[in-house]
């Protein structure tokens, strides 16, 4: 019995911010005090607030520290562990209430909005043990499955939940299974799609560090449910910690008889591999990814047939995302009303969203579909950095839109999303400010499918790229009006004709920004403008003669030289000279003389 | 792994090792002082002691934690008993054979052992 437990996080987000360096640290320092056997140190996954990592948990007290570093080590250990003083100033503020007590951390703004189904044992149980996790009811859903379902009500729980895809599309989960299950073939799959591709996403990647067991036993019972005796999971190979965890819980499963031959006694066989991606966005579509698995190059092949009649080695396969796998467990545990409570409509249970961009708390939320932006970004978020003005969310990263700011009390679910032109994605929420422009940041994602265009169908490969040079014109202030229909049309043609998902959506983001921003394409080609300062083509340094008290800051800051005058005089940009590298304005925070337009 | 019941033994006993993550709620505290003062009168023994008890007597809703100084340096080691709904209780100069028979009399049947409380000692 240890009287303490102390948590550290051990996801990828705290992990570069050094917190293996302070678990050994902690390890070293508390056995140097003689307190192993009291006091237990576990590293756990994703808490989601990654904004403050590296962060540690103490638990019975439930002190949250946050930002912690090696050097405050020895203080905590001394001070809380050995003498029950909590360290105040490591404190994250939202938990400490007046008078010094603490509050527990579903009361803090951050995490009092959010419900956790997929990530509920990320960041409370060891995700290296097996144990912890069958203490949370680990197993039991597949136990369950097993001994008093059959396959076809497996299937129908699931459908009556009403949980959907969470890689994107968000197509039924059960009806997946049902078309997977009615195919009768002498072999059948399952396969697990967590090469997580979006820039700005990770929340698989959080699930597979924070909890790889509960992909294990979902992939479990979807094997049971559609027949099938053998499962792959797909992972990036840029994700070494998830892939390591998710390894050992499939060898620590078998070694328990929780993957294998006869499970709990039922003469259902099932057995796991894991799969490594090189990194190539087209693979997360799903039959590139069967392609890639069979050890072929990654490139995607038309549909029909869907894989649930002819998928992976030209058998029936089911393929689902992480997240989705996720929220299986809970579903079967808790009964298919327990999740269809939560959500919309037609958007049943919640959704894991990572946040990033100009936002305080970067990190992951899950919350219940149906929030609207304005609570995501305003209260979980704790709303913009610098006091800057709110401009535009964006979801679904490349294959998404945006989301502009009078729209920000739209109900976030899957419909509501397409309605406005938008896609739900995998899940990345990028929160843009006023200093962010729009046409710069459609360029960004299109510079983003141009790199990662297969280049098996030439919608996509040729489209995206000739979008690219339009957009390219218009930010260095060479575009037309003509450029903007142009664009518009080739956005239009590439989504109907390109092979496969990649190259269906990568227009939109340019499509959105037009929809909502075309004022900031209009004064980009026609009045030589970048209305948010980005576009380096199209904005000069000037320094207001009015303000300026010739101090030379600036003019030393320059590296090119471009700045001229005698001290106590106004000085000048030569703006043929000028790289337009803002050194001159950084220096020059307390006068404000120097601005850009 | 064959059967529910062998993951169920799984469950139990490893549950029983992470109750102190639970967090606050309707579980005892037991608050050991664990200052200076009270680690030289002895409080470290004490305080292993009640974590042993407890572990042994497998009571899941009860959490063992240390505190400062209280102030009563004399009377160290000191050890406090939260019980939901009811008053602190304050127990004064504790040895590890002591806080035995508080787990066995206090948390377990409920009987407040007067003999060791401040109360009784300060007269």
């Amino acid at each position: 019995m240890y009287r303490s437990h102390v948590l550290v996080c051990g996801g990828t987000g705290c992990t570069s911010s050094n917190s293996a360096a302070i678990i050994e640290a902690l390890e070293k320092e508390i056995e140097a005090k003689g307190l192993s056997d009291e006091i237990k140190v576990i590293r756990t996954g994703c808490f989601g607030l990654c904004a403050l990592g590296p962060i540690m948990i103490v638990y019975p007290e439930g002190c949250f520290y946050s930002q912690v570093q090696v050097e405050d080590v020895p203080e905590i250990v001394e001070e809380h562990l050995l003498k029950g003083r909590m360290v105040k100033r490591l404190l994250y503020d939202e938990t400490v209430h007046a008078g010094d007590a603490i509050k527990s951390l579903n009361e803090t703004n951050f995490y009092k909005k959010q419900k956790r189904v997929a990530l509920r044992n990320c960041g409370v149980i060891d995700p290296e043990n097996i144990d912890e996790y069958i203490a949370y009811d680990g197993y039991q859903a597949l136990a369950k499955c097993l001994t008093e379902y059959t396959p076809e009500q497996v299937i129908d729980i699931v459908k009556r939940s009403g949980l959907r895809g969470r890689g994107g599309g968000g197509f039924p989960t059960g009806r997946k299974w049902e078309l997977a299950a009615m195919n009768k073939a002498d072999q059948k799959y399952v396969v697990c799609n967590a090469d997580e591709g979006d820039p700005g996403a990770f929340m698989d990647r959080s699930v597979l560090e924070g909890d790889p067991h509960c992909i294990v036993e979902a992939m479990a019972i979807c094997g049971y449910a559609v027949g099938a005796t053998e499962g792959y999971v797909y992972v990036r190979a840029e994700y070494p910690i998830a892939v390591k965890r998710l390894q050992k819980a499939i060898v620590d499963a078998r070694a328990y008889g929780l993957l294998g031959n006869d499970l709990f006694g039922s003469g259902f066989d099932f057995d796991l591999h894991v799969r490594l991606g090189a990194g190539a966005f087209v693979c997360g579509e799903e039959t590139a990814l069967m392609t890639s698995i069979e050890g072929n190059r990654g490139e995607p092949r038309p549909r029909p047939p869907y894989p649930a009649v002819k998928g992976l080695f030209g058998k029936p396969t089911t393929e689902n995302n992480v997240e989705t796998f996720a929220n299986v467990p809970q579903i079967i545990l808790n009964g298919p009303e327990y999740f269809s409570s939560m959500g919309t409509e037609k958007s049943k249970g919640t959704k894991v969203f990572a946040l990033g961009g100009k936002i305080n708390n970067t990190g992951l939320v899950e919350i219940p579909m149906g929030t609207t932006l304005r609570e995501i970004i305003e209260e979980i978020g704790g709303g913009i950095p610098n006091g800057k003005k709110f401009k535009a969310a964006q979801t679904g990263g490349p294959s998404g839109g945006c989301i502009p700011a009078d729209l920000i009390d739209t109900p976030i679910d899957y419909d509501n999303l397409t309605a406005i032109g938008c896609m739900m994605g995998s899940g990345g929420l990028i929160v843009m400010d006023e200093d962010n422009c729009m046409v710069d940041i459609a360029k960004f994602f299109l510079d983003f499918t141009v790199d990662e265009s297969c280049g098996k169908c030439s919608p996509c490969r040729i489209g995206t790229k000739r979008m690219r040079e339009i957009l390219e014109k218009i930010t260095s202030g060479k575009g037309t009006l003509e450029d903007i229909d142009k664009l518009e049309e080739l956005a239009h043609y590439i989504k109907e004709n390109s092979l496969c998902g990649l190259g269906q959506t990568a227009p939109n983001p340019v499509l959105s920004t037009l929809k909502f921003f075309r004022d900031e394409y209009i004064a980009h080609v026609v009045d030589k403008r970048c209305p948010a300062g980005v576009c380096k083509a199209l904005l000069n340094y000037y320094i207001d003669p009015d303000k300026c008290i010739g101090c030379g800051l600036c003019a030393r800051a320059c590296p090119v030289g471009a700045i001229s005058g005698s001290i106590k005089s106004p000085h000048v940009i030569d703006v043929m000279k000028c790289i337009k590298c803002g050194a001159c304005m950084d220096k020059c925070k307390k006068i404000k003389a120097i601005s850009k337009r | 792994m064959k059967t529910l019941e062998e993951l169920m033994a799984i469950r139990d006993k490893t549950r029983q090792n992470m109750t102190a993550r639970e967090g606050t709620g309707e579980v005892t505290r037991v608050v050991v002082g664990m200052a200076t003062c009270g680690i030289a009168a002895g409080a470290r023994p004490v305080l292993n002691t009640f974590s042993q008890e407890i572990a042994r007597r497998k009571l899941a809703h009860v959490t063992v934690s240390q505190t400062g100084c209280i102030g009563m340096c004399q009377y160290e080691p000191i050890v406090e008993v939260f019980v939901p709904g009811q008053e602190k209780v304050t127990y004064v100069k504790m040895t590890p054979e002591k806080a035995a028979k508080v787990v066995a009399d206090h948390i377990v049947n409920g009987n407040v052992v007067t003999e060791y409380t401040v109360g009784t000692v300060e007269k």
